[in-house]
């Protein structure tokens, strides 16, 4: 299994907000949805990622993208490690079915979390991906930004 | 390519801060001033054999402090201190907030006012920001950040493998006890 190519209708899946609604492809924004898979909360490649993430947002705004972190956290704990961090990026959670979003999209781990990756979503099709070569690997933000000028 | 995509690190230019032998290789650290490993990294790289060019990475989602800091470094440097107001910063990263850098700027012999003015100019906070945007560009994601050789390393792992090299003194073990030399 590896991430949905650029090209790729934008599958059905359903994510739970940290409000408790659902987000499925209609919640998708004007603009370039990226979405944010990441093995786990509160680990600290993971931190690290949102942490640098949360500094650039600025910058993606103004390139009309939307920043969503996904996991298979449940949404408190998605919540918490949010706001243990000081970010404010929206949190999605593949909880409940554990993980079918992220089997969706190609980025289900055999060990039931996702694989570090990036997938920019844009007039209903994946307009770019990126899976990192472990869940150990970072990718930086300029990475989000290269993505970015190629959709 | 928007103005965040990958690029090299840029070389070192007339607003770095660099200090070592002249000849010596170069080392470009992107750290912080409230990430205890870039004090830690600090204190290897006083002992190392390196050109060291230190870059602002302040990543305030982590360390609200951090640019604060910067500019009060910067500050500092625009009256010929930088250095001991960054050795001043890393020596106590429990203490940042404002009271704190203007005590600092006093053992430092400063002028205040300057230095209050300076570290909240546009000149100074535009120069931490370049050093900030052009670590994320070359891909650097945590601090500390270290590129040698034309190569990041970055986690503590990968530093404290290049560290192991650059400073072997520091890494060799301890002396038996009685051995002389």
């Amino acid at each position: 299994m590896s991430v949905l190519p650029a090209g790729t209708p934008v599958p059905d899946f359903s994510l739970r907000r940290e409000d408790g609604r659902d987000f499925t492809p209609a919640d998708l924004p004007e603009g370039t949805a990226v979405l944010v898979f990441y093995p786990f909360a509160f680990s600290p490649v993971c931190s690290s990622q949102l942490n640098i993430y949360e500094e650039v947002l600025p910058e993606l705004h103004e390139q009309g993208a939307t920043l969503y972190a996904v996991s298979c956290d449940a949404s408190q704990s998605q919540t918490a490690f949010r706001e243990s961090l000081g970010v404010s990026i929206e949190q999605l959670s593949d909880f409940e079915p554990k993980g079918e979003a992220c089997r969706a999209f190609g980025v289900l781990h055999p060990g039931g979390f996702p694989q570090r990756a990036l997938v920019m979503l844009r007039d209903g099709k994946v307009a770019w991906s990126y899976e990192a070569p472990s869940p150990g690997d970072l990718p930086g933000a300029n990475v989000l930004f290269d993505g970015l000028a190629a959709v | 390519m928007t103005g965040l995509g990958s690029a090299p690190f840029p070389p070192p230019g007339p607003e770095d801060r660099v200090r070592g032998p002249a000849g010596a290789a170069l080392l470009i650290a992107y750290a912080d001033y409230e990430c205890p490993f870039c004090a830690a990294l600090e204190l290897r790289l006083t002992e190392a054999p390196v050109r060291h060019v230190f870059r602002h990475f302040p990543v305030v989602s982590k360390h609200p402090r951090s640019r604060a800091a910067a500019a009060a470094a910067e500050a500092a440097g625009e009256q010929g201190e930088f250095w001991a107001m960054h050795a001043a910063l890393f020596a106590d990263q429990g203490r940042l907030e404002d009271p704190h850098l203007w005590a600092r700027a006093g053992a430092l012999g400063l002028d205040l006012e300057r230095f209050e003015e300076d570290r909240r100019s546009p000149a100074i906070l535009a120069r931490i920001d370049a050093q900030f945007r052009g670590g994320l560009r070359g891909g650097v994601v945590s601090t500390p950040g270290v590129v040698w050789g034309g190569r990041l390393f970055g986690g503590r792992a990968e530093v404290e493998a290049l560290l192991a090299d650059l400073v072997p003194r520091l890494s060799s073990p301890a002396p038996a006890p009685g051995a002389s030399g």
